[in-house]
């Protein structure tokens, strides 16, 4: 990571790490809302549920603010994952008959990127409060990674045509 | 970067509506919504102060999922729409948002006058080169082989339709493309587009995963354009004539004067008006 990628105090620390749990959480949310849509109502709890424990990650990110202001930045000003935008990168890979297989191993992927922003905050960083924050956010995330594998291992692995639609939307060519 | 204090009021959440879209799941377009909601937060706008005018299409329906005004009208003709709309309201931000077919087909004279006219307006088409509302036919910026439809099951073998060519050669002030797996990157493009005066227009890239699951490739076609956006008409066309149709960024940001009522719409009557025409 360049210098001007570094996170030079708490407060943006604080602001990335509210960016980044901000929009996995409506991004969760959003995926509960298509699922029913789409009426499968089994991955759509599963997203709400995940989204809730995303809630509690936002919480403890303004506590942790106390009455301080964390500063404003704009999402593309993000300090890390240049070649893809933060938050869930799998969210495009969704299908309409996803199983909660697919669903948590999603976000298992989500988490472990957060975990490594913390990881990569905890490498460069030279402020010795931004490190104590960073480890204790990296600890969080380990945390919110070990829930989603016991979540994950709970759930059988998906036939292999779970995709297959007897009303399919595509015309046969 | 630059960290500025915490003033903003309003979140990009705030400018969703309480519509759930009915786009297939996996769909660019969602992440599409997303990046103009950013945007709009970012701008510090509120959502009265924003109108979104749509044409007809899976992406045309993003003004329903929007908390501003919002136009959802007839196809192909929402340029033509947000027109009067800029004129007669110049104080709103006016999107306009649709598809490939909408835009360049259906509505493709009313793009090239739009570039003409240039209104200072903002166009963002979300281009997944297929009509996926009406279930997979080719559409203007479709490539001539593409032989996975039904309805043209030997490929359509025509050249695709360019929209960066013809929108720079028609007179549009600002033009760029993103790509929809870039929601932040997107935003900003859309940001710049709506701080530039004139008929601005974004071509995003926008998977359509259902009709053509191909697309899903295009977050390893797509990269940053090596170059940086020009002001010279020329240079940026000498630009599109090696483009790949997958370079990111803003290609010409120029500085046209947009177009401004020269007669006094403030009237009270219609007799009023009818003297301001009187010959």
């Amino acid at each position: 990571m360049s210098d001007s990628k570094t996170i030079n105090s708490v407060g943006e620390l604080l602001a990335h790490a509210r960016v980044m749990e901000t929009e996995a959480y409506e991004c969760y949310q959003d995926l509960a809302e298509q699922m029913e849509v789409h009426n499968n109502n089994e991955v759509a709890d599963l997203f709400r549920k995940i989204a809730a424990e995303e809630k509690k990650h936002i919480d403890k990110v303004n506590a942790r603010a106390g009455d301080d202001d964390i500063p404003h930045i704009a999402p593309w000003e993000f300090k890390a994952f240049e070649t893809e935008s933060h938050g869930l990168t799998g969210a495009r890979e969704v299908h309409y008959m996803m199983t909660p297989y697919h669903a948590l191993s999603l976000a298992l992927r989500a988490e472990e990127r957060s975990y490594d922003f913390f990881t990569q905050v905890v490498e460069t960083s030279n402020d010795e409060k931004v490190l104590e924050m960073a480890r204790e956010l990296q600890e969080e995330e380990r945390h919110h990674v070990n829930l989603i594998k016991v979540w994950l291992d709970k759930e059988p692995k998906p036939d292999e045509d779970w995709d297959e639609d007897p009303d399919p939307p595509v015309l046969p060519t | 970067m630059s960290v500025q204090p915490a003033t903003k009021a309003l979140s990009a959440r705030d400018f969703k509506s309480d519509v759930k879209p009915v786009w297939c799941p996996g769909c660019g377009d969602y992440s599409v919504l997303s990046s103009i909601t950013k945007a709009l937060a970012e701008l510090g706008l509120s959502p009265e102060e924003v109108a979104v005018i749509s044409g007809i299409g899976c992406s045309s329906r993003i003004p329903a999922y929007l908390n501003s005004y919002g136009f959802h009208g007839v196809h192909g003709r929402a340029t033509a729409l947000a027109t009067g709309l800029k004129l007669s309201r110049p104080e709103l931000t006016v999107l306009v948002t649709g598809g490939d077919g909408d835009g360049f087909s259906i509505g493709g004279n009313h793009f090239l006058h739009a570039c003409r006219r240039n209104v200072d307006m903002t166009y963002i088409v979300m281009d997944n080169r297929v009509y996926g509302m009406t279930k997979g036919q080719p559409s203007p910026t479709t490539e001539p082989d593409w032989d996975n439809s039904a309805l043209a099951p030997a490929g359509t073998g025509l050249r695709p339709f360019n929209p960066l060519v013809i929108a720079l050669a028609s007179g549009a002030n600002f033009i760029a493309r993103a790509f929809s797996g870039d929601p932040n990157g997107t935003a900003q493009l859309i940001v710049e587009a709506i701080k530039t005066p004139g008929f601005s227009f974004v071509e995003i890239l926008s998977p359509c995963v259902t009709f053509r699951p191909d697309q899903r490739e295009w977050k390893t076609d797509v990269h940053p354009s090596p170059v940086d956006p020009t002001e010279d008409i020329g240079r940026a066309a000498r630009r599109l004539m090696t483009d790949d149709g997958f370079n990111l960024g803003v290609l010409y940001s120029g500085h046209r004067k947009p177009y401004a009522l020269n007669f006094d719409a403030s009237v009270d009557s219609l007799s009023d008006l009818e003297q301001q025409f009187a010959v």
